[in-house]
């Protein structure tokens, strides 16, 4: 690598004194983001209160049922939520993608839809909805059924409620993976089998499928991780079912009197297993399953359905109904019903929430003052280190350009709610006290955005061929005058693709968030979770709703700019 | 490690509190401080003032819009969490020496026995605490004073439970007909179920607890919390929460009812003090004031639902009154003695 640069060496030499410091500080901001924070992590798992060294804090862990059954409780969760999202997700995918069936498009935009919704949201309206005597279909399955008053349809606080609700919110990710898989298989492909006499199930078993399936292994695995490392709904379902999850567990630990020792050694077992399955997929998958190019070959071949189209596009639509159309239409409700629980009517429609949440909660504006300043500073701080990052290991501009790689995607295994106790323990202490202010969460914000936002920007750099600079190069211009007349031109898209992403990504942070805020540094997340620790759930619709606004309009604008909506998108958890 | 070295300054302090309290040198309050009007002035200067607290959210707000209708030009902000969130972090943020609160109020009035020892209270006496405040009610030191009263109570839904059917008492609630029927709100949460907690165990023993977790109970956060699941009909009986919150919703016309159990109800106490390092020490001092003048403390009453010890308030007629009922003995330094005990304990029968 030291000695690898190419014949263009002559007009790269002006700069090699350059390259050193840009890998060193590079390499270190991202140092600062994530090696500091394991760090600690694991000092802290490994000493005891009076800094000592010990494994004693791994002894508790491995034997105490208070830490065992949560660990038991979060890989059930997490494997039956990953085979539920893509029993589900597979064939939605293959419809959308390779079908004739109608609306196609508008599949796709409400699956983006329950991809940026909040899952702590989506939690809290699962409990307006299937609550077990107050929620909304409860009440519905007693008028309906006569039902006496005791029984219910759904309690969504029981871990297959949780399972359930973490599903709804983590399919996306399968279903984005699998259809943009699907998108991407040459019909050539499939065409050369029929040619060759291959039927409709034939081609499908011998091509598709195979094409499709390291697509679907990375979306189970990714659904996985998700459920894994989730806070918010465990958080909000399981604890008044009586259960704990790893992450809920780890956060109990920063309650009075805090634990910290015993939350970093909590940790390392969710961040151990996220490296070993990212190893797995990548052993399995290679590199492709991290980056997403766009060039199709030839357009995919539909299947024509008939008239099975539209009930394809039932079933869909009922499936649709978990993660948005029932949610969204008990958080409206909620927010002007004066019982949450209660349809509104004339007899008890209200503005009172509105008004309080505006007028009455003083946390209100500075909540959402801190939501967007993190957003605006992690988008554009983020995107910009992604930028560069992702431009020197496309060019491979400088030597050492795959340390950088490889701490831009690292994040990528440090579970949110994890990051959250590597950030506390590492910036609550003299000298760098960052706790307090909104630094360390901008941290942790463009921490966890990185991969993501790295791998988007590295394919986009990839897509523009290097000859198109050369060539302006070659006529004259500068490198600057290149990259600005050439390259931010061809860009420009992915990098507001780039920036919205992290903006929305920050919105429905709760993980990190929770262990982090201080009163002054409240984010819109954490106030959502502390309403509904009191109750106060129509304030938290009114909240949600907001939140919900703001972020489609971020998804609108991008939408607007082609280029978006790529399937190396892996939003984090919340 | 902050909260690390926040523990040992803990354990040192304890030390000294004990010293102190051993040897009479503790010094008297200070002199009651009426509201001058170079204090209106100053703390209008400083623009605003930061609450800590632990009461329902909307009436902490009632109290802060009042307070900013009566001085404007001062922004009053609440920050709202359980008592026992309110404590760690308070404890969190000054071991980073972080001081963003100016007042805070805990309904854990074990709290103000641990804040006064590590010396973060400022004396402030104001004028009616002075006047009108029983001597049992504020701080020799003049450190914090009784903010609010209230009780833990039982209650019920009444379109689900029939008055005659309803439980009488805490050992009512262990009867198998309510398995799966209740909501109860968490002492690592709330200081209310804290105290609740202290003074049920010690008074009917742990074994009621033990026998109440086995009967599948909903396990919310918040003190505020179980009567605003039974107003949704969520669940049918509450096993503890505020008494405050019951009246608010039972006034409005929602179908609960309150129980105040034949073995006493918990006692809650939730005093309000002035933070030495408050970030706006003039505005901290006014806001204290208005705390304890008759007229927010009738709102608190009027519109909160909860008890004042201020004797020129007039309880809310239709309420059943404070001196009526049976009361467990409030304790906050047991409270304080045991609460690590009891949040270990209570997590291990309720898992949560």
């Amino acid at each position: 690598m030291t000695i690898a640069l190419p014949a263009r060496t002559d007009f790269r030499s002006r700069r090699i004194d350059l390259s050193w410091p840009v890998l060193i500080g590079f390499a270190a901001v991202l140092c600062v983001l994530i090696i500091l924070p394991l760090s600690w992590l694991v000092y802290y798992s490994l000493t005891d209160r009076a800094g000592a060294l010990t494994l004693e804090n791994f002894r508790r862990l491995a034997t105490d049922p208070v830490f065992i059954d949560p660990l038991v409780t979060t890989i059930i969760i997490a494997v039956s939520s990953s085979v539920a999202c893509c029993l589900l997700a597979a064939p939605m995918g293959w419809l959308v993608a390779r079908t004739d069936m109608p609306f196609r498009r508008t599949v796709r935009a409400l699956v983006t839809a329950s991809f940026v919704t909040p899952p702590f949201l989506g939690a809290i309206a699962w409990e307006l909805l299937a609550a077990p005597n107050s929620g909304l279909i409860n009440q519905a399955f007693r008028v309906l059924t006569g039902a006496p008053q005791d029984e219910y349809l759904l309690n969504i606080y029981s871990l297959a409620g949780v399972i359930f609700v973490i599903s709804c919110y983590t399919f996306p990710y399968v279903f984005v993976l699998v259809a943009n898989a699907l998108d991407r298989i040459p019909g050539e492909l499939e065409d050369a089998s029929a040619i060759l006499g291959g039927r409709a199930w034939l081609t499908a078993r011998r091509v598709t499928i195979p094409l499709a399936l390291p697509a679907l292994l990375a979306g189970a695995l990714v659904a996985f991780l998700q459920a894994m490392t989730l806070f918010g709904s465990p958080a909000i379902l399981a604890l008044p079912a009586g259960f704990h999850t790893m992450t809920t567990k780890i956060w109990s630990l920063f309650q009075y009197p805090p634990k910290p020792e015993l939350a970093a050694a909590a940790s390392l077992p969710l961040l151990v297993l996220t490296v070993a399955l990212l190893r797995a997929e990548h052993v399995i998958l290679g590199r492709r399953s991290y980056s997403v190019l766009g060039g199709k070959q030839g357009d995919p071949r539909l299947v024509p359905l008939g008239p099975l189209k539209w009930v394809a596009l039932g079933v869909i639509f009922v499936v649709l109904l978990n993660p948005i159309f029932l949610p969204y239409f008990a958080l409206l409700n909620a927010a002007f019903s004066r019982v949450a629980t209660q349809l509104v009517s004339p007899g008890n429609i209200t503005l009172h929430n509105i008004e309080f949440v505006f007028f009455e909660l003083s946390t209100t504006k500075l909540a959402l003052k801190n939501t967007f300043i993190l957003g605006v500073l992690a988008a554009t701080v983020g995107t910009a280190i992604a930028l560069v990052v992702g431009y020197v290991t496309a060019r491979k501009a400088i030597t050492g350009y795959r340390v950088l790689a490889f701490l831009a995607t690292a994040p990528v295994a440090v579970p949110g709610i994890v990051l959250g106790v590597g950030l506390f323990l590492s910036y609550t202490r003299p000298p760098f006290v960052l706790y307090g202010t909104l630094w360390i969460l901008l941290i942790a914000f463009v921490t966890i955005a990185m991969p993501a936002a790295y791998q988007q920007l590295q394919s986009a750099f990839r897509v523009v061929h290097p000859d198109l600079e050369d060539a302006s190069r070659i006529l004259g211009a500068t490198r600057l005058q290149t990259l600005g007349r050439i390259t931010a031109p061809l860009l420009r898209t992915s990098v507001i693709a780039t920036w919205c992403f992290i903006f929305v990504g920050v919105i429905r942070e709760l993980s990190a968030a929770i262990i982090l805020f201080t009163s002054e540094t409240k984010v819109i997340s954490v106030l959502i979770f502390d309403l509904n620790e009191s109750g106060d759930l129509g304030a938290i619709s009114v909240l949600g709703i907001i939140m919900l606004v703001i972020t489609f309009a971020v998804v609108v604008l991008a939408n607007r700019i082609p280029g978006f909506g790529g399937a190396g998108i892996r939003l984090r958890n919340a | 490690m902050p909260s690390l070295s926040r523990r040992e300054v803990l354990q040192g302090s304890t030390a000294l509190g004990l010293t102190v309290f051993a040897t009479p040198i503790r010094a008297a309050a200070p002199p009651a401080e009426p509201v001058s009007p170079a204090l209106v002035e100053a703390a209008k200067k400083e623009g605003k003032v930061v609450w800590y607290t632990s009461v329902d959210l909307p009436v902490a707000e009632r109290v802060a819009k009042a307070f900013e209708a009566k001085y404007s030009d001062i922004a009053c902000r609440v920050e709202r969490s359980g008592a026992e969130r309110v404590f760690q972090r308070i404890g969190q943020e000054y071991a980073s020496r972080i001081h963003a609160v100016d007042v805070v109020q805990s309904s854990d009035a074990a709290h103000f026995i641990v804040w006064k020892r590590d010396g973060i209270l400022a004396p402030y006496v104001p004028e009616d605490v002075a006047k009108h405040y029983p001597v049992e009610h504020r701080d020799p030191d003049g450190t914090f004073a009784t903010f609010r009263a209230w009780l833990s109570v039982i209650g019920y839904n009444t379109n689900l439970v029939k008055a005659e059917d309803a439980p009488k008492s805490f050992a009512d609630l262990l009867d198998p007909k309510w398995a799966g029927k209740i909501v109860k709100a968490h002492p690592g949460y709330s200081g209310t179920i804290m105290t609740a907690t202290f003074q049920m165990s010690r008074d009917l023993g742990w074994g009621y607890f033990e026998k109440l977790a086995k009967q599948r109970v909903m396990q919310v956060q918040s003190s505020a919390d179980p009567p605003k699941k039974l107003a949704l009909g969520e669940r049918a009986v509450m096993a503890d929460g505020n008494e405050y919150n019951m009246f608010q919703l039972k006034e409005k016309g929602d179908p609960v009812e309150i129980v105040y159990p034949t073995e006493g109800s918990p006692l809650i106490v939730g005093p309000n003090g002035v933070l030495k390092d408050a970030p706006n020490p003039n505005a901290a001092r006014l806001f204290q004031s208005f705390c304890f003048t008759p007229e927010c403390q009738q709102l608190i009453i009027d519109v909160g639902g909860l008890r004042s010890v201020h004797p020129l308030t007039k309880e809310k007629p239709g309420r059943k009154a404070f001196a009526e009922i049976k009361k467990m003995k409030d304790d906050p330094t047991g409270v304080e003695k045991n609460a690590e005990a009891i949040k270990a304990h209570y997590t291990q029968l309720f898992h949560v």
